[in-house]
């Protein structure tokens, strides 16, 4: 796999060690503008640390990362979440002493610069934005109250609505049903699915009933690389998959 | 450490500044000079105060070294005083210099001349030396308790320095103002201390307004963020390291502001304004008064501090032990310091404990009614 005008997204031959320990190995992944990926995998495969790699908390020892054609290797975190890669992660990750309102404004406002921030006061399309965004998540009647005291389905869709706020090209969204009802597991699934077209979107998860509602390709991590990629029903079928991941069925 | 965001609702905040006021207004009338000039002084203290809380209540960055900011504040307002007052003495330079065989005035005394300048350098120098630091630490990701050993090794440095300048600011000696002369009078007189008196208090409240505003929208949403999640923030596609310089930047203006008004108000300035206990004293002041309320850092630092001489002119030697009892009381028993105490579930819980109210037996917001905005929107 090299270097794809047509992909938004290319992991070429990416490896991060960690003291000796192969997290990602020789990893390559590439995703289409308007792809909705679904990415599986043990524990330990590696699977937080390939988000870790492309939204620049982590440098990898080996390999490069295009996005959009430039390499993102060596840029920091908030440059590479301006370029249009947003990212929710594993636990509700929301601003809890701020209320509803408030997380969704900092996700909305642009520019990021301190200046605008301090002397402006927000834009009103962006005001719409997050009237917009309360509604997706059904929190309007909660938008002044603390993050902090949403349940825990609420503060998951929050951060959703506050990734969606960011206008990203790219969407990376890690474990976003753990711990949520089947009903909002469901609801979650919809979400997703229809915001891709529009969105490049991966999501990370365990829950195999979620990843096969998402009706997506799957790509399956095993000791740091790319077990095998393809639909829900290829990988389900898939020998290697079945013995590292899926055990085999009961007979 | 547990941060909470205690927002004071309007009708305290207006009624302790109805009192802070009219206390203000009538101490002149009430309380005898001496009183009246520690009053002034220990209001000087509540601008670095408000900076403490910018930067600790409300960034989360715990500075031990803001008594560096404080008194390059206080070192640039006594050199504007004594270089100005410097006529009668051999070559027309401030008397100390004399001691040292020193004839010519070092270069940095020269802009010291214009009042101008001098107005600008009081916080314009320490803003400059908080960003320049700040920006060097923060560029470096170090936080926590780093960042705190860090500012207070810095502290360190700078005391040590300016103690050793004999030639340039008279080292241990530190510059005295109280006989200088401002607008044809000697600084230490009643009626230029009174002035200063009135001075410092509008500052305090223009430093109230100024901060209130720097956390109230926006800006001071991102700040609460790095405090409770910076790795959130920056993947939200803003850069920390901007906001922690500017905000500790800020904090090392007001510091400046009001190691100036303190200097002139106890009439010298030495590196005795750079120990290591002054600088954590003052985040005591915060952490007493209510950290992240903006009012509690001013009650904080008057209010201890009033205590402070009041007590160590009845039992001398003893300040330290209640100091150190108000802080550990504090940090145990009150988190939120005395104001969060008061605005939150504290009266109500002691009320209860006292056998004066109803005991709550669900969830606070179920049970009292207009508390919860959540429910009232429901």
């Amino acid at each position: 796999m090299n270097k794809n005008t047509n992909s938004l997204l290319s992991l070429e031959n990416i490896s991060v060690s960690f003291e000796g320990f192969l997290a990602l190995n020789d990893l390559n992944l590439s995703l289409k503008k308007g792809e909705l990926r679904a990415v599986i995998g043990p524990n330990g495969a590696g699977k937080t640390t390939f988000l870790d790699v492309i939204t620049g908390k982590v440098n990898p020892t080996k390999g490069d990362v295009f996005f959009k054609g430039k390499s993102l290797i060596g840029r920091k975190e908030h440059k590479i979440a301006r370029l249009g890669v947003g990212r929710k992660f594993q636990s509700p990750r929301v601003f809890e002493n701020l209320t509803v309102k408030e997380n969704l404004e900092i996700s909305v406002s642009t520019p990021k610069s301190p200046l605008n921030l301090i002397n402006k006061k927000i834009k009103n399309d962006q005001l719409d934005e997050i009237e917009h965004l309360m509604k997706v998540i059904n929190l309007s009647k909660k938008i002044n109250s603390k993050a902090g005291a949403l349940s825990h389905g609420q503060k998951q869709w929050l951060e959703i609505a506050m990734l969606l706020g960011q206008k990203p090209d790219l969407m990376l969204v890690d474990e976003p049903v753990a711990g949520l009802t089947d009903e909002e597991t469901d609801l979650t699934a919809d979400l997703l699915k229809s915001l891709s077209g529009d969105n490049t979107v991966v999501v990370i998860d365990h829950d195999m009933e979620f990843i096969r509602r998402l009706d997506s390709n799957v790509s399956v991590l095993n000791q740091g690389t790319v077990l095998c990629e393809g639909t829900m029903d290829t990988i389900q079928n898939d020998k290697r998959v079945i013995d590292v991941y899926l055990g085999r069925p009961e007979e | 450490m547990e941060f909470k965001n205690l927002k004071l609702s309007k009708k305290t905040t207006f009624v302790i500044w109805v009192i802070i006021i009219a206390f203000i207004i009538a101490a002149p009338s009430i309380l005898p000079v001496f009183r009246l000039n520690l009053l002034g002084r220990y209001l000087s203290l509540a601008i670095v105060a408000l900076g403490v809380d910018l930067i600790w209540g409300f960034t989360g960055l715990l500075s031990l070294g803001q008594g560096i900011f404080f008194a390059l504040g206080g070192y640039c307002a006594a050199m504007y005083l004594q270089i100005t007052s410097s006529s009668e003495f051999p070559n027309n330079i401030p008397e100390f210099f004399g001691l040292y065989g020193v004839d010519n005035l070092p270069f940095f005394w020269e802009p010291f001349r214009s009042p101008i300048f001098s107005l600008f350098a009081i916080w314009v120098i320490p803003a400059l030396v908080a960003g320049i630091l700040g920006f060097l630490v923060f560029r470096n990701r170090i936080k926590g308790v780093y960042f705190s050993i860090l500012t207070q090794a810095a502290l360190l440095v700078f005391f040590n320095f300016f103690n050793g300048q004999q030639k340039l600011i008279n080292g241990t000696n530190g510059l005295k103002t109280d006989v200088t002369q401002l607008f044809g009078q000697m600084v230490g007189s009643e009626s230029i201390q009174r002035m200063f008196f009135w001075f410092t208090a509008l500052l305090v409240i223009a430093a109230w307004f100024f901060s209130k505003w720097v956390v109230k929208g926006r800006f001071g949403n991102i700040l609460i963020g790095i405090r409770d999640d910076e790795p959130r923030v920056r993947f939200t596609g803003y850069n920390p390291v901007l906001f922690k310089t500017i905000i500790f930047s800020i904090a090392g203006g007001l510091a400046g502001i009001s190691g100036a008004l303190y200097t002139v108000q106890s009439g010298i300035v030495s590196p005795q304004f750079m120990t290591v206990p002054f600088s954590i004293e003052m985040v005591i002041w915060v952490a007493v008064g209510g950290r992240g309320t903006l009012l509690g850092a001013i009650l904080g630092a008057v209010l201890i501090n009033y205590a402070k001489s009041l007590v160590s002119e009845a039992l001398p030697a003893s300040w330290m032990f209640i100091q150190g009892g108000i802080f550990i009381l504090v940090v145990t028993a009150l988190p939120e310091g005395v104001l969060g105490w008061v605005q939150g579930e504290g009266p109500r819980n002691l009320l209860q404990k006292l056998g004066l109210k109803r005991k709550i037996e669900t969830y606070p917001s179920l049970e009292i009614k207009n508390e919860t905005e959540g429910l009232k929107n429901e």
